[in-house]
């Protein structure tokens, strides 16, 4: 470390502008300008509003200012700031804020961005002329760490500070990041880290995250800065004058409350937890619209020309209400929001905190919030959202050992950069906190994946795509290759998407935005959904588009499409449990909430905080088995697959099952209610039962598929051929498939299954939940359906049933034909 | 676990021809002891690896192992491969060693083994045994691997790899077919890394006269499914088994 000079206080400049502007320096940020005199990494942690961003390049500024006073006029920029975000807006937001103290300052300095929309011209000039303060994402950074002769283009970097850092850090986009770090720590040695963010759950695991390790030696972490807290946020649940659905999203029943509190707010934001309650609230909302308030929609679906319209009329003051997803979750400031109303459950405490942020900017007024729950679940998972709010109780994710697949990625990243020794590598990679304890076993094995793809049987050695030299330096073998592994850096994996462009009598055509291809794929020619805001109807596909006409209908055929929900957080579900057990916590509960409960006590039981309650009862012509473990919609479906195949081997002919994030339902032909239940739940599913599962999950498969794109495995693109996903996905399957017959312990089916424990598949969430109810099961044997199974039995037929019994669509189109009796039978 | 999959088969006529349609992707004609395989693309794996994307090397072995086992299954005279079974003219010097080994076992184990001419490999390497021809004549079917444009009934044929999608409640699934109209039959591919171009493709139409109908491949058994019930995949431009070539 070469300490800078301490400043006991803001120089004279400094002093100035905070005066001018009527501030006084916070202790936060004089905090961080003292960690940086030291030479510490930091970590900030400070409510939305209070000047986190400013703490962050407070540092820098100075230096930066100092810097311009001391040399000449025409100095030489050279690379001072990193500035990372997950955002590539909110780096565009970032840099324009800055400015203003800049200029106002008077300061001498260059601040620019770099994304995936910068022109290749710019990045050049970029290289060849840094900025002082350069705003990027994570991708960029990878893909500097992937280019020839880079390390002189950090030597001389000071500051690297990552915004929003707890929405990194758990993804694989951390992964990324905490890799590339780990590089441009090499080159750049006195560069220091900063940390910024209003939510974390553990600071210190945090911490240790942003503090670069040293391999061996004692576990490092940065310096952990807090603001004084904001006040705290008034969080209030709808009480609604009409009847509260037993199950749905929709949250119908609450718009007209929802409607008069947008008119009389200065500027709300309805935030939805997915892209089709953003489409059916926004349509909802100006049906009621007598006052003809300017309500907007903002989703991650629609064309970026529609999203900037939106946020510049926010920032204008044009707007009353933005209806919007998480896309607006993230600290861009784009207007001056007083109320922040969440449809439906918001599934975490800290992304409802995230998303109080948004409203009221002043750190010293509360931010005001009210809930809106959808069903009568939902109101016991706000009543818990809202105690956590009010104990700042955050949850999250917590962060996990560094996916293999990126580090296989960042590997191959290197060697198209400057050569590597292993020995070297190794070290380095370990001082990226994910993988501080990484072996050199896996290591070496990672290596060879992206070597010669790492398979027992060594026959692709004349193919290998990196390659050592004599003295130990690793390289990619042709500069195509290293072109290529360019092209398909990064770790977003995107589901293949379709661009909706509406056309009148099937020519030109305006671009509304992007949908899943598989949701496409489900409509015939004809079919009406809600899109961007207006019935569409659906004519046809056109190479990458979906080709639309706008329809009449106000209800549109197809209702929605699942984009973006979120999983009940683990926090939450324990505290649901504990208000669905104690009749004493129902005080704050609607009326017509407590007696769904109460009935509920009557009629069969409560299901207990630490067990589990199971229900079987008949109906029509099918038994049924209910069971509440509260964790979250991808876990119960991943319990309905091993129970109904459990069940298989039982005799008891199970038809099918559904979940939701609070229940899971089975169904079948036998009566299920004398079964030993604690036989059927015991943790041994997750042995053969999961293993024989996995072989063929459509799940698992897509997890695999998005492995095989990072690591590297298959490309997203050649130079000039967009490969289409409907291909990838195809061929992985394949791939899947063959590796697991021939080679199953292959490290990118290790990288997989890692990755299904945690993610589509939600196997440690499940495995926790069957650890705790062991031995801890009531049963109920009912006559008829209870009250708490209402909300998951509604789901049947709503929710298409997962199951992997695909073939069972065969069966029926077979059966169907020799019902008409074509000509082949 | 679960059983080990034991294919079934779907009995037709073609073109007046009694003919076993198998769930595992050959066809077998009981009359004259004869099991059709096609489009196995050995080496298709190195093909890509050669390229830059080095998937696993396993596609010839586990095409070879399920090969084998319906052989065995089936046990017939004559076993011809439909052509298209090299993946390209390289592909029998990529090939491991063992691999090689088992093929050459296999064909040495049937009393007459013919290798039909493809695209991909109009010269079948000869090291392994066997006879090579053009197409092959039996009774009232001839066997190709290029399917004719226009009529051509009794033709079996390869290289379009048909594959079907039937819609479901919410989904839909697709799978690998045979597609036929009673008269003549387009081969399901058999070899572990090929893909598949839907039934309800232009190219089909030029054979048939319109979207034939399917008999898909399940996992234990074929479901016979009329040509209306089928839906094409999202239309795209001809898929990379023609690019290929």
């Amino acid at each position: 470390m070469s300490p800078v000079a301490a400043p006991p206080s803001l120089p004279p400049a400094f002093q100035a502008w905070f005066a001018a502007r009527g501030w006084n320096v916070r202790p936060h940020q004089m905090a961080m300008v003292e960690a940086a005199a030291r030479g510490e990494d930091a970590l900030l942690i400070a409510p939305t509003g209070g000047g986190k961003t400013l703490g962050g390049f407070l540092p820098s500024l100075i230096e930066l200012a100092a810097l311009s006073e001391t040399t000449p006029k025409q100095r030489p920029h050279r690379l001072h700031t990193l500035y990372i975000s997950p955002l590539k807006a909110l780096s565009v937001d970032v840099a324009r804020n800055l400015t203003t103290p800049v200029s106002e300052m008077g300061l001498d300095l260059r601040i620019e961005t770099r994304t995936g929309d910068t022109s290749p011209s710019k990045r050049q000039r970029q290289r060849a002329s840094p900025p002082d303060i350069l705003l990027t994402t994570p991708e960029q950074l990878a893909l500097f760490c992937a280019s020839p002769n880079i390390s002189t283009f950090f030597a001389d970097l000071r500051h690297i500070v990552i915004d929003e850092i707890h929405a990194l850090a758990p993804q694989k986009r951390g992964d990324l990041l905490s890799l590339a770090l780990s590089a441009i720590s090499r080159w750049a040695p006195s560069a220091r880290r900063v940390g910024l963010s209003a939510t974390i759950r553990d600071e210190a695991e945090l911490a240790r995250w942003l503090a670069p390790q040293s391999p061996g030696g004692p576990e490092r972490q940065a310096a952990i800065i807090r603001s004084a807290p904001g006040a705290r946020p008034q969080v209030e649940i709808l009480d609604p004058a009409e009847r509260i659905p037993w199950a749905g999203h929709s949250a119908r029943h609450a718009m007209g409350d929802v409607y008069q509190r947008i008119k009389a707010a200065r500027l709300a934001l309805v935030f939805v937890n997915t892209r089709s309650q953003a489409e059916f609230t926004f349509q909802e909302l100006w049906r009621l619209n007598e006052d003809k308030l300017a309500i907007a929609l903002h989703h991650g679906s629609l064309a970026p020309e529609q999203r900037r319209k939106v946020e510049a009329a926010m920032a204008a003051g044009k707007l009353d209400a933005v209806v919007c997803t998480s896309t607006l979750d993230l600290g861009i400031d784009w207007g001056d929001v007083d109320l922040v109303i969440q449809m439906g459950a918001p599934k975490g405490s800290s992304r409802l905190i995230q998303r109080l942020g948004r409203s009221n900017h002043q750190l010293d007024t509360p931010s005001r919030a009210l809930l809106a729950p959808s069903n009568r679940f939902e109101h016991l998972e706000c009543e818990a959202a809202r105690e956590a709010v009010a104990a700042n109780a955050l949850d999250g994710e917590p962060l996990h050992a560094g996916a293999l697949d990126v580090l296989a990625q960042h590997i191959m990243g290197r060697a198209c950069g400057e050569p590597f020794m292993a020995d070297a590598l190794h070290d380095e990679i370990r001082t990226a906190t994910p993988y501080a304890g990484l072996d050199r076993d896996t290591f070496d094995r990672v290596l060879d994946f992206a070597a010669t793809g790492g398979y027992a049987l060594n026959s692709y050695e004349r193919f290998r795509r990196m390659v050592k030299s004599r003295d130990g330096l690793w390289s990619a073998r042709t500069p195509q290759i290293a072109q290529r592994h360019r092209l398909n850096v990064g770790t977003i994996v995107e589901a293949p998407m379709l661009e909706v462009v509406v056309s009148s009598r099937g020519r030109g055509g305006q671009r509304l935005g992007q949908v899943e291809e598989y949701f496409i794929e489900q409509l015939a020619p004809g079919d009406t959904f809600l899109f961007a805001g207006q019935v569409l109807r659906f004519e046809a596909i056109e190479e990458m588009t979906a080709r639309v006409t706008r329809s009449q209908d106000t209800t549109p055929k197809i209702p929605s499409y699942n984009g973006g929900k979120f999983p009940l957080s683990t926090y939450l579900a324990a505290r649901v449990r504990e208000i669905v057990q104690d009749a004493s916590l129902w005080e704050s509960l609607p009326g017509q909430v407590r007696d769904w409960l109460d009935i509920q006590r009557l009629r069969s039981a409560l299901p207990r905080a630490d067990g589990l309650l199971v229900e079987t009862f008949p109906r029509a012509a099918h038994f049924y088995l209910v069971c509440y473990p509260f964790e979250g919609r991808l876990a119960h479906q991943t319990l309905g697959m091993l129970l109904t195949r459990r069940l298989e081997r039982l005799r008891m002919r199970p038809m099918g099952f559904v979940a939701n994030e609070y229940a899971l339902a089975v169904w079948g032909l036998r009566d299920m209610s004398r079964l030993d239940l604690d036989a059927l739940f015991a943790q041994d599913m997750l042995g053969d039962d999961l293993d024989s599962w996995l072989a063929e999950s459509d799940l698992m498969k897509r997890t695999f598929r998005n492995c095989a794109i990072i690591a590297g495995l298959i490309e997203r693109r050649f130079p000039g051929q967009e490969k289409s996903g409907r291909q990838i996905t195809f061929s992985t399957d394949l791939i899947y498939n063959v590796l697991r017959e021939h080679e199953p312990d292959h490290i990118l089916l290790r990288a997989a299954w890692t990755d299904a424990g945690t993610g589509l598949l939600d196997i440690h969430r499940l495995g926790q939940a069957l650890t705790r109810i062991q031995g801890h099961i009531t049963h109920q044997a009912l006559s008829r359906i209870s009250p708490l199974a209402v909300p998951v039995m509604l789901e049947i037929g709503r929710e298409s049933v997962r199951g992997e019994g695909q073939e069972s669509i065969l069966v029926d189109a077979a059966d169907e034909l020799i019902a008409e009796a074509t000509r082949l039978d | 676990m679960t059983d080990p999959v034991r294919p079934q088969a779907h009995a037709f006529r073609l073109n007046g021809v009694e003919a076993l349609a198998d769930a595992g992707g050959v066809l077998v004609l009981p009359g004259v002891s004869t099991l059709i395989v096609s489009d196995l693309h050995f080496e298709k794996g190195s093909a890509y690896a050669a390229r830059g994307q080095l998937i696993p090397p396993y596609d010839t072995r586990s095409t070879l192992r399920r090969l084998a086992e319906r052989i065995a299954h089936h046990r017939p005279q004559r076993v011809v491969a439909l052509g298209d079974s090299f993946h390209d003219l390289g592909a029998d010097g990529r090939m491991d060693a063992e691999d090689v080994a088992a093929l050459q076992a296999l064909v040495g184990s049937i009393a007459d083994w013919v290798w039909i001419e493809g695209n991909h490999d109009p010269a079948p390497p000869p090291r392994f045994g066997g006879t090579i021809l053009h197409e092959l004549s039996i009774d009232a079917l001839t066997l190709r691997h290029l399917p004719a444009e226009g009529a051509a009934p009794g033709e079996i044929a390869g290289h379009l790899h048909p594959c079907a999608r039937v819609r479901g409640k919410g989904r839909s699934v697709r799978a690998r077919c045979f597609a036929t109209n009673g008269a003549r039959l387009v081969m399901p591919a058999f070899g572990a890394f090929t893909g598949g171009l839907n039934v309800c493709d232009a190219a089909y139409d030029r054979c048939f006269g319109a979207t034939p109908d399917a008999l898909i491949m399940g996992t234990e058994t074929v479901y016979p499914v009329a040509a209306a019930k089928l839906i094409p995949d999202r239309a795209q431009s001809r898929p990379k088994i023609n690019a290929a070539r």
